[in-house]
């Protein structure tokens, strides 16, 4: 009895040197966590900070201010911008995903004769350098520009046209990784299953090979929406005198002189993207 | 509906690569008939009923559905539906929508579909589970579902690839009753994938039984257990001893076998042979029998043997005995008498005396 007692008191003994054990490990974790996440997001919350100062170098945190906002919506060259990089993004994720899309069936579903070379050419944008890209399409462009003077004595410029060309040109790689991905795990019993019901081929796309994929397509379009939202380098090689995309807009500003109207712009940029990366998890959430 | 057959499969080849995954098979389905094709993993019967279904087009042959040649209609043009292996339900609709799908494809009017789409899932017992997603179901409801899609479209013929094999033994009896009172009830002909012998003989009109792409036999249950047409089918269906040799002699249906070292056995023959043919003497387990004294009216084949193993699995005793001098022998007995007497039961190093009627031997080629 009294052994047994004592053994009880020994296993007591261990269990809470393990609980205390396990106690800093815990804590441990959460404190690497925590400053894992303000190396992260301490940018941000200072950038956002910063858009309501009133000091007007945007260097102290002197008052709360709205103004920047207000004298933002006032800089016509920064709203022009700002509208023209809407709508490359728009433009260019339609078109890239629809495209993109297409490609990653057809990639995940035929085997045909150089596959395997279309496919590492495929990949071939995402990694070779921006500023390669860049410079290979502002060459491609003026070439062909020169062809077409030439033979139909039209002058064409580069303009808005030829950064959303562009930006569907390096949006479709990231498309179609995104969306094969989501094709891989398709069961295609799924197909058959509705090809054996009286589904044609039209039919078995629109009502089942679509609906399922449609959270790799929306994410596929995210990833160009954003890469497209915030690209410099392509968008500053490609575009023509006069019309200017935001982020070479706030360089162009922030050369000059660092105030927080950029803040405040980055904030609203902030905004719209968080927005975005909600309602695409909301509508996918809703589909399960 | 030309000579009552539902499907005809008239020297079909399919060809993948170099290999003949189905063998030139030949093969009638009668209207409203339950059939089974029965083999092991890779025989064919797979890839058979892929080209009934129409996802897979004979290299060369024809098919015929009542008469009329399908053999490259596309799928969704034949009045053929399929129970597939997965189950293959569309995770998102709902259980109704998934069995409404055919329908709507047909487009029958909507007040017909939501009536037909109830009565489906009342047949399969699963009234009131309409506004279920699929993945809120077990996996014998599932099953339910995937039957209900494919019968709600009443086909010409229903396909059957091994729906049972995901569901666990208690689950997959209860199944086996159901889909063989429903196919009764419904009166379609249904077409079995399985290959799972003890499936095919309980819920079957008629198994063909397949092996590497080609259809070895097509019989009922009993036929094909009781008269096997060689030895694959025998050691196939059920369990089987095989005993080699060589016919010495031939006397109407009676074929005496010598096995060139000192086994003579007598047994039936149900296949063409001829004096020094190779073959197998097949006896069934309980078909064969062990007693400790010699019976008094002394069977053709007797003869003495030892016990080798014993294996008491609550229905029958298994026991392995050597027969002559290296050839072993599986006898089953059936535990009649409720006992737990030692003595009751046979031991290893007993004495014995192994016998069996000649009716009971079948002589078979490979």
């Amino acid at each position: 009895m009294i052994e047994a007692t004592s053994q009880s008191q020994a296993r007591t003994a261990t269990a809470a040197r393990a609980e205390r054990r396990t106690n800093w490990r815990t804590l441990l974790l959460a404190l690497h966590s925590t400053l894992m996440y303000i190396f992260l997001y301490a940018p941000i919350v200072v950038l956002v900070l910063f858009s309501f100062t009133t000091d007007s170098f945007g260097a102290r945190l002197t008052g709360f201010t709205f103004s920047w906002y207000g004298r933002l919506l006032q800089d016509q060259r920064l709203i022009g911008a700002a509208w023209n990089t809407l709508e490359v993004a728009l433009v260019s994720t339609v078109l890239s995903t629809i495209i993109g899309t297409l490609m990653a069936l057809a990639m995940e579903r035929y085997r045909f004769r150089g596959r395997t070379s279309v496919d590492a050419l495929l990949y071939l944008p995402i990694v070779i350098p921006e500023i390669v890209m860049a410079l290979a399409l502002l060459a491609f462009f003026a070439f062909s520009f020169g062809i077409i003077e030439n033979i139909t004595g039209r002058q064409l410029k580069m303009s808005l046209t030829t950064v959303i060309i562009s930006h569907i040109a390096f949006s479709i790689s990231f498309v179609v990784v995104v969306v094969r991905a989501s094709l891989k795990g398709f069961d295609q019993r799924l197909e058959e299953a509705a090809q054996d019901l009286g589904a044609n081929a039209w039919q078995t796309f629109w009502r089942v090979t679509f609906p399922l994929i449609l959270p790799g397509i929306i994410g596929g379009a995210l990833l160009a929406f954003t890469i497209s939202l915030d690209d410099f380098i392509i968008s500053f090689f490609t575009t023509g005198p006069g019309t200017s995309l935001l982020p070479i807009e706030v360089y162009s500003q922030v050369k000059r002189a660092v105030t927080p109207k950029i803040n405040a712009i980055s904030t609203l940029m902030l905004l719209i993207s968080m927005t975005l990366v909600g309602l695409s998890q909301f509508v996918q959430r809703q589909r399960r | 509906m030309k000579d009552g057959y539902a499907i005809e499969m008239r020297d079909i080849v399919k060809r993948f690569g170099d290999v003949n995954a189905v063998d030139h098979v030949t093969m009638e389905i009668r209207n409203g008939e339950f059939f089974s094709m029965l083999g092991p993993s890779g025989c064919g019967k797979t890839t058979s009923l892929r080209m009934i279904a129409g996802f897979e087009y004979p290299t060369s042959g024809e098919i015929y559905l009542n008469g009329t040649s399908i053999g490259t209609t596309p799928p969704f043009q034949r009045n053929v539906n399929t129970v597939f292996q997965s189950y293959a339900l569309f995770p998102h609709m709902s259980v109704a929508e998934n069995v409404a799908f055919g329908l709507q494809m047909k487009k029958v009017p909507r007040e017909e579909i939501g009536r037909r789409v109830d009565e489906a899932l009342d047949m399969v017992r699963l009234t009131g589970y309409g506004e279920r997603r699929p993945r809120q179901l077990s996996g014998g409801q599932q099953q339910r579902v995937a039957l209900a899609r494919a019968l709600v479209n009443r086909p010409d013929v229903l396909l059957l690839d091994e729906p049972l094999g995901a569901l666990d033994l208690k689950l997959r009896k209860e199944m086996q009753i159901e889909l063989k009172r429903l196919q009764e009830r419904v009166g379609i002909t249904f077409i079995f994938v399985t290959h799972d012998q003890e499936e095919a003989l309980t819920m079957s009109d008629r198994i063909a039984v397949m092996s590497e792409g080609k259809v070895l036999q097509v019989g009922t249950p009993t036929e094909i257990y009781e008269r096997p047409n060689c030895r694959f089918v025998a050691d196939f269906i059920g369990e089987s001893n095989f005993i080699r040799g060589q016919v010495s002699a031939l006397n109407a249906n009676d074929v005496t076998v010598t096995d060139g070292k000192g086994l003579t056995l007598r047994g039936q023959m149900v296949q063409p042979l001829q004096v020094g043919d190779d073959v197998y003497v097949s006896i069934r387990p309980e078909k064969a029998r062990l007693s400790v004294q010699r019976p008094s009216e002394p069977p053709n084949n007797l003869f003495p043997v030892t016990v080798d193993r014993v294996a008491y699995i609550g229905s029958d005793t298994r026991i392995m005995v050597q027969l002559g001098q290296d050839q072993l022998f599986d006898v089953w007995e059936q535990n009649t008498r409720s006992t737990v007497d030692r003595d009751a039961y046979w031991q290893r190093g007993e004495q014995g005396f192994l016998w069996w009627p000649a009716e009971n031997a079948l002589v078979l080629k490979d």
